[in-house]
Parts: C-alpha cells; structure tokens; sequence
C-alpha cells in the first residue's frame, strides 16, 4: 500500500518534472526568436529591399511575395477542397472508391513537403514551361494545402448536427441545396478558423517553394499594378522568393554580412504571423458563431 | 382545330421532366466529385512522375538497385574502378534513419509525459497554457527551427564536442525540438479520447493516481500514442531545409554523431538545382525522391495497420 503511494508521488513529481522542461524548452525557443528578432523589427526592414552582398537590406520584397503567394494558392485550393470535402461528407456511400479516396488524401498530407516541390518543378516549372514563377509556387503550395484544407472542412460539416440536414431534407430540398443554403452558412465560422490556420502553415512552407517559386526576387516597381508587366508585383509568372526561402537561402549561401540579423528579423516576422493567424482564427471564429447563429 | 389542352404526351414530358432543383443538385454532385477526382489525380500523377524520373536511374544509366542501396561512395558524377557510377545511396539512407529514430526516441517520452501532465494531472493549467503553445509551435515554419539550430545548437556541439558542429547530433536536436510540439498535441488528442469512466473505474477500485495512468489510460491510447509518435517519425524523415541546415551536407557514412553527414532530403535540396535534367547525377536524385516517397508511404501503411488494430479493442 505503502509503496504504491511513494511510486504514486514519485511518478507525478517526474511527470511535472517532463512538463516543466518541454514548457523550458518551448518557452526558451519562442523567447529567442522573439528577443533576438524584434530588434531588427523596423519599418525600413519591412518594406525595403533586400541587399546580396551589403548590410542594411529589408525584406518588403518577400514579404509581399509571401503575402501574394498565400493569397494565390488560398484562392486556387478553397473552392476545390470545399467540394471535395462537400462530397466526402454530405455524397460519398461508405464503399471502396470512398476509402481509395481518403488513402489518397492521407497519402497527399504525408508526403515530405520536398517531394511536392520536386513534382511541382518537374510538373509546372519544366513540363507546362511555367518557369520558376508565382504560379508554378502557387500550385505547388495548393497540393501542399489541399488534404489539411479538405480535412478541416470535412470536420467543420461533421460538427453541424445532423437535425439541420433532415430539416432541410424534410423540406423537400435537395441535398445540394440543404448543403448550399443550411449547412455551409451554419459551417462558416469553423472553416474560417480551418482556413486560416491552414493559411499559417502555407505561410512558412519553404521547401516546396525553392524549386517551384524560386529562390530569387526581383525588385518590384510599387507603383505598377498591371499583372502583365514584368516588374510589376502582381505579375504572376516572375520568380518570387519569399521570407521562408529569403532565411534558408541566405544562411546556406552565408555570402550577405549581416544575414544573421535579417534572419533573426525574418524568423520573428514569420512567427509573429503565424500567432496572428492564431489569434484571428479564435477569434474571427467566435465572434462569427456568435453571429451567425444568435447562440 | 387548335387543341388548348395538353395532349397526354405533353403532359407526361412534363411530369418526367427533372425540376431545376433536381438539375442542380445533379450539377453540384458533379462538381464536387471532380474535386474530389482532381485530388486523387493530384497524387497519382505525383507518384507516378516521381516514380518514373527515379527509375530512370536503374533502367537509363543501368545501375544495380543493389549497389545503389547499399553502395557507401555518393560521387554521381564520377566513375569507380569498374567504369560504374558511383551511386551509392546507403550513407544518405542512414543518415535519414538515424536522425528520425534519435529524435523519436528522445521526443516520445517528453511528448507523451507532457501529454498525460496536460491532460491528466494538471488540466487546468493544460487548456490554458500548454494546448496553446504547443498548438501554436506545431504552426512554425521549419526553416525557423533549422535557423535556430544554425545559430544556437550548432556553435553549442562545436564548443562541447568540438569538430565544425554540424552533423547528425545537431540534426537529431533539431528535429527533436521540431517534432515534439507534433507529437504532444496529437498525444494529447488520444489520452482525451479514452472514455472518463475508464478512469473513475480505476480509481474507484482504489488505484492510485499513476497506476490508473500507467495502467489504465495509457494502455486504452496506445494506438493513438503509436500513431502521433510515427507521425512526428513521418515528419522528421520527410523534413528537408531545417535538416539541410545543420547537417554539414557530406554524403559520407556518419561514424560518429558529430561528423557532417547528409540525408535524403538534404541531398535533394542541395542537388536538384545543380545538375542537368535527365544527366545521370539528376536522375540518381530522382531516384532518391523516391526512396524518399516510398517511406512516406511505408510510414502511411504503419499508420493504417495501427488503427486498424487499435479498432479491434
């Protein structure tokens, strides 16, 4: 009896002992970035241009591409994982085609993120003739995002109850219209929180990129908006190196004098987003189903 | 004479018709199936291109599939004593290993031991600080963690163990750090999902508060534990620029943890951009991104046999 209380008390103790030291080491890690990167934190940072060979450079240039590029492959996966994931939830019968389906899917989120950029520059960038361009790390970002994005969906349908669905049904809808016009607008604020999360991680990816986006980024003109000039920020078929690949690539080239501190700057912005994203994610969800509906 | 009435035959077309709704609904079921089929097409065609290009290796160039998954000497380009390639892939292969199943292991006992202290000893304290953090550091791009493994871990290997710091230690820390917020959360989600009476039975029974967790709850989610540990396996193997960036890119067999050393995947990064498509040296790191999805998939299928045996309880 004895001993099973002190085994009791010691096991505990080690298990805060664990806890403690992986919140040490999470807490030192989110510390570090923050501490060593606001620093470099200024409005020039932001919104110059990055410098090859001298100090003082910024990273506005990847910063919009990063921004463009989220925006590009959001635009081009939502409405195909939204009827994807519309079939898997409200059509597809539990047979074999179904289940092929899902291992595809499951297959697709598994893949290291380096064979999707390798396909993707295989594919679009040397088939299609692409180039290393905004579209060519557009569509490499969207396979990368479209299983996440299919399964958040999927869930977001799996949590409106069932009652709504037969109520539409009863109706005399058709199950096209219970989902279009009951279900997705009832779904809506938890696939706003699915997108944007999913939105974070296609943020940072950068291994699918270096090969299909490009490594390099051009300097934009600012003041021109027509997607077909070259220089413009709009163009989708220039080469377009964002912050993920900007901190890879200037740390394996090492030929920049201050890239530590670029980096430092750039792994704070990226990680300073992706708590935003967070954030907003909560809270846009919240603030939605409150909304939406009157609970 | 005009007839105002509707003949039968008008009126059965009529009946027969399909309303628009019928239409539509026919419409969206199309639509959303071809997304769907776009998707599955997405990942053949993947498969199927990768698969073709690393191929090309053993039926083009006529290397031995043996020599290259065996052969230690990496030199695509240059010719060994018998006028063969030097093709062997085994020192990437067993740097990737080493580093995924190093990191594995240190990471599973501090994931699954935070897991049970977020949700079994101090749930309070869980929900509000630790699901939170973890959540929020699964969302951090790799290429800050290889970063910080770039400025902090690796000067730290080269003041203690000396050498140039980069090697398979640095990538196994790492990737130790990358993968533990993954494998935490997912932890999490499995003990969560063991039935609250399972642990008021046990405790009814006068067990104490670690035997009901040692006996009860971690028994009844080890399927779900199993599955977050080869997950965060899945991802340490697959990872590429965070690894890239500490691993000191050698293609050598590591002898010691702290020697440079490479993988799979930092190969690849490194190499797809210097070599000449369809040359030999490209087709060799094609055949690399193979091997590569091929133990995606292997980790896919432990996965699925995982939950199918989990099921059966």
């Amino acid at each position: 009896m004895l001993k099973a209380k002190l085994q009791n008390k010691i096991a505990i103790g080690a298990l805060y002992g664990v806890a403690g030291i992986v919140v040490l080491i999470l807490v030192a890690l989110l510390g570090y970035i923050l501490v060593s990167g606001m620093p470099q934190l200024s409005w020039h940072f932001l919104t110059a241009p990055a410098k090859a060979f001298l100090k003082g450079g910024g990273v506005g240039v990847q910063l919009f591409n990063s921004f463009y590029l989220l925006i590009l492959a959001m635009l081009i996966s939502f409405p195909i994982a939204l009827g994807a994931a519309i079939y898997l939830y409200e059509y597809a019968k539990d047979n074999w085609v179904t289940s092929v389906v899902r291992t595809a899917i499951e297959i697709l989120s598994s893949l290291p993120s380096v064979v999707v950029g390798l396909f993707g520059f295989l594919f679009f960038v040397v088939k299609l003739k692409l180039g290393f361009s905004i579209l060519s790390g557009a569509f490499a970002l969207t396979f990368f995002n479209l299983p996440l994005l299919t399964r958040n969906i999927e869930d977001s349908l799996h949590t409106i109850s069932e009652n709504q669905r037969e109520g539409g049904l009863a109706l005399g809808l058709s199950r096209w219209e219970t989902v279009n016009k009951i279900i997705l607008p009832a779904a809506v604020p938890s696939i706003l929180t699915g997108v944007i999360l999913s939105a974070g991680r296609v943020f940072g990816e950068a291994a699918a990129l270096i090969y299909t986006a490009g490594q390099s980024a051009p300097a934009l003109n600012f003041a021109d908006w027509n997607p077909f000039n070259i220089s413009s920020p709009l163009n989708p078929m220039r080469p377009a190196e964002t912050l993920a690949v900007h901190i890879w690539k200037i740390n394996s080239e090492g030929i920049m004098p201050d890239a530590k501190a670029i980096s430092s700057g750039s792994s704070a912005v990226l990680v300073i987003a992706i708590l935003l994203f967070n954030l907003a994610a909560r809270y846009l969800g919240k603030r939605l189903y409150k909304r939406l509906t009157s609970a | 004479m005009k007839n105002t009435q509707p003949t039968t035959a008008d009126l059965e077309r009529q009946l027969k018709r399909r309303s628009k709704a019928a239409k539509l609904e026919v419409w969206g079921r199309v639509v959303s199936f071809s997304a769907l089929i776009l998707i599955v097409a997405v990942v053949v065609a993947i498969i199927g291109f990768v698969a073709s290009k690393g191929i090309a290796t053993f039926t083009t160039n006529h290397v031995n599939l043996w020599d290259f998954l065996t052969g230690k000497d990496w030199n695509p380009g240059i010719k060994d004593a018998h006028g063969k390639p030097e093709v062997g892939a085994l020192s990437m292969i067993v740097g990737s290993f080493l580093i995924t199943i190093l990191s594995a292991l240190i990471a599973t006992p501090f994931a699954i031991g935070t897991a049970v202290f977020m949700n079994e000893i101090s749930p309070n304290r869980g929900a509000k600080i630790l699901q939170p953090v973890t959540e929020l550091l699964v969302g951090i791009p790799s290429v800050v963690y290889g970063f910080i493994g770039l400025s902090v871990v690796v000067p730290f290997t080269r003041n203690v163990f000396g050498g140039s710091g980069f090697g398979i230690l640095s990538g196994t820390c790492v990737l130790f750090v990358m993968i533990l917020p993954t494998v935490t959360s997912m932890s999490a989600d499995a003990l969560r999902s063991v039935p609250r009476y399972y642990r008021e039975a046990s405790l009814a029974l006068g067990a104490t508060q670690w035997q009901t967790i040692w006996k009860v709850v971690l028994r009844a989610a080890t399927p779900g534990l199993m599955t977050a540990v080869v997950f965060g396996m899945a991802r340490a193997f697959g990872e590429a620029l965070a690894v890239q960036m500490v691993i000191g890119n050698a293609a050598l067999m590591p002898h010691t943890l702290v020697d440079p050393a490479a993988t799979l995947t930092s190969v690849l990064t490194t190499g797809i951009g210097n070599t000449v498509m369809g040359s030999l040296q490209n087709n060799a790191l094609w055949s690399l991104a193979l091997v590569l999805l091929l133990m995606s998939l292997v980790f896919n299928l432990i996965v699925r046999l995982i939950g199918r045996k989990g099921r059966l309880h």
